[in-house]
């Protein structure tokens, strides 16, 4: 990406005095992972476009905990959430959006417990709106006609009921959207979830991620989108494996709204 | 000696509903071993919920052919029973058909007419099934935990249901004064033929035999219950109402961590202070569950409630790609521990004597526990609002805060976040890089 991308942070804010209308939640994998990163920049860019006054945590985020919780480590998870909740706390934060739903359903679920009451949305939910509301229009040329499937991630789906928003986001880029079998409700995890994708998978036939890219394949799409940067690794690794990586491409629908 | 058959009835009636009341105490009592749940909230919601998922099965049509398969032999088996009304009526004041002499004689045939037809109805169901099981072999019901008991089980439900609504044919077909009234015998006219050699005296002793046969099988189809899957024809409703009206993706915050993590914040905390008064005679709470007491009392009702139909196991992305991992498994084995309990409970006068065994380790292992995505795919699956994830759950807490027992890989990921925030190894101060890499 060349553009220069407007990166304000709650510090820089508070220290202008300034409160901005939405804290965006980058997260350990949008931070740090080669892959998740561009998906970040994605998104930072669809803001900067419909010029929204958002900022991020920066140094001062941390781990939401969501893995270690799914792991069995209440201990980590809640201090962590205790750790995050002060900062968000004494930024006076109301809303947050994030581009990964596993800190989306943390954020949302989890944390009002431990007192951390905020509202949070995940990306695909807040680019429809911002289209709905006329800040962000998409040309829809670039992927009009399309193939395009799109994989529903665990927390955002089952976890939350949110299967609408990003299809109906995918439905502004004029692409042709094809249903796998297994979606919505049924759909199949990637194979990430509840801390898989930091450890090796026990003894199978099979991996999960592969079942999940045959499910895909068989829509023979040109695209398969994802709302998760851990099903973007899980159904890149898995279209590799099934070596369709040249006809084949995995993108997050921030990607796909931030070049429509 | 004329009253003889009215208190031989009234006997059977007793002792039949009386073992089961038994059983139900028992049930009842083992449930309680688990932790309380204050389920008073969304009362409305949970209503809402034993009316769509119990009582209208809408998540058993969601799988067309078994789910209409199912509400036929559901509304045969809940309609058909207003018979049992009558035949306890008759049974202990010795009547014939009370219902005729109560309801006009069109309305009786209309019902003894729906009846007879949902029988014939029950009966290809059920055949359907038994097919389903044991000639095409569905997937589902051949997994490694549905050999031995858990398969005959299924069977023999079927084959009860086969009996049970042939003897009611029967019994109506040998009747001679209902096939006389020629009202409601719309299937049993089809089946008198058959008996129209005997002499009325032997259709008298065939109706009555049926007739007995009836109702004792009934009763022994009562008492079966609490030693079969079956038990969700009962425990569905509770079951449901129940279970969890938060989004799926909440897991719960575990209070016990709640109150440690508050003082271990807390700058004014004195670490050396004496624990309250109150806190003197507690045991300290265990992080998780390693046995079938550290669960909760719903946890329990659903591994009572379970009927292995499999529908978990089959959308289990672990178990789709050969891993151990079952749900239903998951399920199985919290009851089967649970009974196990319940008869030590039952052999030591009402007081559990250690066994040296637990859910964690002889029945459930840890390959099966980390082998899940938590993707909920289980859960949105079950037709009863039975939850195996929360069960995995709580048994991964026990294996990591407990046992510090979780696979190399994710030790090394915690370790990450508790020093850098993150579950790679990179440094916290590098969070906004992204913002400047092209």
């Amino acid at each position: 990406m060349s553009e220069q991308l407007n990166v304000p942070t709650m510090a820089e804010m508070m220290a202008e005095g300034k409160q901005p209308e939405i804290l965006f939640w980058v997260g350990s994998a949008g931070s740090y992972d080669d892959r998740a990163k561009k998906i970040t920049k994605a998104f930072v860019k669809i803001l900067n476009k419909a010029n929204v006054n958002f900022a991020v945590l920066g140094t001062e985020e941390s781990n939401t905990g969501d893995v270690a919780k799914r792991a069995g480590n209440e201990f980590l998870f809640q201090m962590q959430a205790v750790m995050n909740i002060e900062v968000l706390n004494a930024y006076d934060v109301k809303r947050i959006v994030t581009c990964d739903p596993h800190s989306f359903n943390c954020l949302k679920n989890e944390y009002p417990g431990l007192g951390g009451n905020y509202d949070v949305i995940h990306h695909t939910q807040y680019i429809e709106e911002l289209i709905s509301s006329g800040r962000l229009t998409v040309d829809g040329n670039t992927f009009k006609g399309k193939r395009i499937t799109f994989h529903d991630p665990c927390y955002l789906g089952r976890a939350n009921s949110i299967y609408d928003a990003p299809r109906d986001v995918l439905k502004k880029t004029n692409a042709t959207l094809v249903e796998m079998k297994r979606h919505k409700g049924t759909a199949l995890c990637c194979g990430a979830g509840g801390a898989q994708m930091f450890k090796e998978p026990e003894k199978g036939d099979k991996d999960i991620n592969v079942l999940r890219t045959e499910d895909a394949l068989e829509t023979q799409p040109e695209i398969i989108a994802t709302g998760c940067p851990y099903c973007n690794t899980m159904m890149t690794d898995g279209v590799k494996f099934k070596e369709k990586e040249a006809d084949i491409k995995v993108m997050d629908i921030a990607e796909l709204i931030a070049d429509a | 000696m004329e009253y003889l058959p009215n208190i031989i009835f009234a006997i059977i009636l007793i002792a039949g509903i009386g073992y089961f009341a038994n059983n139900v105490k028992k049930l009842i009592r083992n449930i309680k071993l688990g932790h309380k749940v204050d389920a008073s909230d969304h009362k409305s919601e949970r209503w809402k919920n034993v009316v769509n998922i119990a009582l209208g099965q809408s998540k058993l049509v969601k799988r067309p052919v078994s789910g209409i398969l199912h509400a036929i032999v559901y509304v045969g088996f809940v309609i058909i029973n207003m018979e049992v009304l009558e035949i306890i009526i008759d049974g202990l004041f010795g009547t014939h058909r009370i219902g005729l002499s109560v309801l006009p004689e069109s309305v009786y045939g209309f019902l003894i007419g729906a009846f007879e037809i949902l029988a014939v109805l029950v009966l290809v169901s059920v055949t359907v099934f038994w097919i389903r099981r044991n000639v095409i072999k569905i997937k589902r019901f051949l997994s490694s935990e549905m050999k031995g008991w858990p398969k005959n089980d299924g069977n023999f439900i079927l084959y009860f249901e086969v009996v049970l609504m042939c003897l009611f044919l029967v019994m109506n077909a040998t009747d001679t004064t209902f096939q006389n009234l020629n009202s409601g015998n719309v299937i049993s006219q089809f089946i008198a033929p058959w008996f129209s050699g005997f002499e009325l005296e032997t259709l008298h002793t065939i109706e009555s035999v049926a007739w007995w046969l009836h109702i004792v099988g009934i009763l022994i189809f009562l008492n079966y219950l609490y030693f079969s899957k079956h038990l969700h024809i009962l425990l569905a409703f509770p079951n449901v109402y129940y279970g969890s009206v938060a989004p799926k993706g909440k897991f719960n915050n575990l209070e016990a961590v709640t109150a440690e993590v508050k003082l271990m914040m807390d700058p004014d905390a004195d670490p050396y202070a004496a624990p309250p008064e109150t806190a003197e005679d507690e045991v300290p709470a265990k992080f998780g569950a390693s046995d079938v007491m550290d669960l909760t009392q719903v946890q329990l009702l659903n591994a009572y409630t379970c009927t292995e139909c499999g529908r978990c196991t089959s959308s289990c992305p672990a178990n789709l790609t050969g891993k151990k991992l079952s749900p239903r498994k998951i399920m199985m084995d919290t009851r089967d521990r649970l009974e196990e309990v319940g008869k030590n409970i039952d052999l030591n006068k009402g007081k559990f004597v250690d066994d040296g065994k637990q859910l964690l380790g002889d029945y459930i292992t840890n390959e099966e526990l980390w082998a899940c995505t938590t993707c909920n795919a289980c859960v949105e699956e079950c037709p009863v609002s039975i939850n195996p994830l929360s069960i995995i759950m709580e048994m991964r807490r026990y294996l990591v805060m407990e046992q510090s027992a979780a696979p190399m890989e994710l030790n090394n990921m915690m370790t990450n976040i508790e020093n850098n925030g993150a579950p790679w190894p990179y440094n916290q101060m590098d969070r906004l890089n992204w913002k400047d890499e092209n």
